[in-house]
Parts: C-alpha cells; structure tokens; sequence
C-alpha cells in the first residue's frame, strides 16, 4: 500500500505536518465510485512518491472530519499544500483526468 | 503509442448488463472477447443501486453491484478478458476496427459491439457545479450518509428517482420528490412505496429554476409548470434522478445516431450502419432500459456479431 490512513484523530497533524503536497481520500465501504477510483490513487501514488502524498479517510468510522470540512458527496479528493486545502476534485474520474486536475502538484 | 498486432475476433466496449451478456455470449461462443469495462464506471449503473427486485431468477432480490459481480465473473468463466480501463479513441470504419484504451494500447478486432450505456443528465441550473460536493449529488447510495436528520429533495420521476427518494429515508428527516409533470414515470409499485413513505413529500408539476447556497446548498428556487409560480424550498441536498443520456460521444461521426445521441440500429437488430459494429443496452435503448433489456440486447449483439463473423470465415479465436 503506498497510502497513508487518516482518522479523525490524526488528521489535522498530517496535514500541517506533510512537507508534500497531500490528496486526501474521503471513502467509504458502500460506494462503488470510492472502490473504482481507489486502485486508481494507489497507482498514482506509487508513480508520484516523493512528489505528494496520497491518504485515505474513511468517512463512516471518521464522521467527524468529514462533516468539519462540509463533504456532502464521496469520493471527495481534497489537495493540501503548506497545511491549506489548495484543490478539491469530486467524483470517481479516470486515471488521466485525475493526473490532469493534479498537474500543478506532480 | 503501444500496437498490439493481433486482430481480435470481437472487442466489447462497456460493462453493465449489456456488455458483460455480450461477453459471454461471445467467450461461449469461442470469439475470446476483449471487454474494456472502464476505468471508473466498471458494472456500470447497476454499481449505484442497490437491491435490485426486477431481474429474473433472483426471487428475493439482489444488491445491484452483486449481480454485476456474478455476471462478469460468468463472462470471465468462459473466456472473457477484462481489462479495466476506459476507451478513448476508436476507428471503426476500417475492416479492421482500431481502438485505444486510456493507457495508450491499441487493440485491434475484426467486430466491435458498443455497450458503452449513459451517463446521468444534469439539471443545467446556474451554480449545479458550483455546488456539487456540497449538497448536490447524483448518487444517492454514496452520498445519503451525509444528510442525517436533515430535509433535501431529490428531482425526477422515474423508479430512479423513487428508489432514491425511498433509499433516503433512511437516512434525512424529510425528503421532497419534486416532479415537472402531474404524473410519475416510475413502475407502480416503486409509486406505491413512495407514496405510503411518511417521510416523502410529493411536488408535481415543478421544475427546478436555480439551486440556492454560496459555499454550500441551502435551498432550490422552483417553479410551478402550470402557473410560473416560484417559490424557495429550503435544503441542505438536491438529487439530480432526472435520467441519463446515451455515451456516444467517442463513435459521433461514425456511427449513425438519432437526434438524442443514442445509437441508430437496424430494426429488429443490433446491426449499425457500419459493417462488423453492433450496439446494445442504453446507448441504443431510450425506451426500456432495464437491466434485463439491456442483458436480453448484448445477447442479440453477441449473436449478430458472431454470425457475422462466421459469415467472413471466422468461426473461433483459434489461428487469428
């Protein structure tokens, strides 16, 4: 697995402690666009290691996270950059459209 | 790019019901299909549903994404090789059909069965992107966890929009259905269970004129068909259930469609207007579009393509 697990309890420090930029997954068992697009973020963070960083939060066993940052759809890709939310990606999207909307990160 | 010389028997583009029926049709056939399911909509629309109570043989019901489950793994069971990406370029007016997948390969086949489904339609309301991800969704199975206790809407009027608004329930405190016509589309019994749902309110003969919110939803404006009365509703979701439109973008151009974007074939048939490309399930279908419709025209397709090519001398994968 070349992904980070998130949880409501270490979330903020992962994001104010990455030094690279880093996409994080909200996801949960019950959503088949979530399950297609995961494979998808595993290779992307194979092929980009020590250019971002790819986590995953379960947003049915973190509700609270979910819920402070206003996410009302899944799979919801947010990109934090220096600790700030720099891009938000929603929906399952093929591997090439999701490398298009994260040029400025790679 | 990477050209991958041999030329396959058939190739089947999409993987919901249609395809996957084509698939093993064709794998039973000893056409060794290639099936591209797509990168991210692998299953297809039954992915997003859940208990599916209509397809035969199935008494009790089955979960949407297990009856996909079941039949790609009898399609793989004869033969079939599944690739999992998405189709982006395709030439199908060749002999030889060419087409790419989104990693660069290209395959080549002698016949193409297009299954390639729908994609769910848009309102096309002012701030719809804006807002999606933030109150306004298209899935209801992925997204209802996120309106606890809370009051939306979900738009349509079909058995879509009914197995959603019913789905919901479970989940908000009240959920509005709101209709443009003074009639649902959806089957009887969807209807009926919608109806005697104590937490569904039904707003007929309304349309949704703009989605209300700045950093996230807080109501929809709707209109009234009849008089042009407007009035605000407040919500914190909005369900866009109001249909789906035919994939055909990759084969405009090449293949005959109608005025709608769904595939043109020959009556009876799912012959094209191309020689050795067939089509079935929602990309043809604006009619049925059921599951098993769509399972009963990938059959079809399979058979057509596979008396086709035995009609050019191909009668199994064996020595292409």
């Amino acid at each position: 697995m070349a992904t980070v697990t998130l949880t409501d309890a270490n979330f903020d420090s992962e994001i104010k402690g990455s030094n690279l930029p880093i996409l994080v997954d909200f996801w949960a068992e019950w959503c088949g666009p979530c399950k297609m697009v995961s494979p998808i973020l595993e290779q992307i963070a194979e092929e980009n290691s020590g250019k971002i960083v790819i986590a995953k939060l379960n947003v049915d066993e973190n509700p609270r996270t979910a819920q402070a940052l206003g996410i009302t759809s899944i799979p919801t890709m947010n990109v934090y950059q220096g600790g700030q939310l720099a891009k938000t990606i929603v929906g399952a999207k093929p591997k090439a459209a999701l490398l298009a909307d994260l040029a400025n990160f790679l | 790019m990477n050209i991958l010389s041999k030329v396959n028997p058939v190739i089947v583009i999409g993987s919901g019901p249609a395809g996957y029926t084509a698939a093993l049709y064709t794998a039973r056939a000893q056409l060794a299909p290639i099936c591209f399911e797509g990168s991210v909509t692998a299953g297809g629309a039954l992915m997003n549903t859940t208990e599916v109570e209509n397809y035969p043989g199935f008494k009790d019901g089955i979960m949407g994404p297990n009856l996909m489950e079941e039949m790609r793994a009898q399609a793989e069971r004869f033969g079939t090789k599944f690739i999992t990406d998405d189709i982006v370029k395709m030439d199908l007016t060749s002999e030889i059909k060419t087409v790419v997948d989104g990693a660069g390969n290209e395959y080549r086949a002698k016949a193409v069965i297009l299954a390639t489904g729908s994609g769910y339609k848009k309102l096309n309301v002012e701030k719809e992107d804006l807002l999606s991800g933030r109150g306004v969704s298209y899935c209801a199975t992925c997204d209802g966890f996120f309106f606890k206790e809370q009051v939306i809407a979900v738009v349509g009027g079909g058995d879509s929009a009914m197995e959603e608004a019913t789905f919901l329930t479970r989940f908000a405190s009240k959920v509005y259905v709101i209709h443009r016509r003074d009639q649902l589309r959806a089957s009887k019994i969807m209807q009926q269970r919608a109806f005697d749902d104590p937490k569904i309110e039904f707003i007929f003969n309304s349309e949704v004129v703009s989605i209300l919110g700045d950093e996230k939803v807080s109501g929809a404006r709707i209109r009234n068909t009849q008089t042009n009365e407007e009035r605000d509703l407040a919500l914190t979701g909005l369900f866009v259930a109001i249909g789906h439109d035919p994939r055909s973008e990759l084969v405009k151009g090449q293949v005959d469609l109608d005025e709608n974007g769904y595939i043109v074939t020959k009556p009876d048939t799912s012959l094209t207007n191309l020689t050795g490309v067939f089509a079935c399930g929602d990309v043809v279908d604006h009619v049925y579009r059921q599951a098993i419709t769509a399972a009963g025209s990938g059959c079809k397709a399979a058979l057509d393509a596979e008396r086709w090519l035995a009609s050019q001398g191909i009668f199994s994968a064996e020595g292409n």
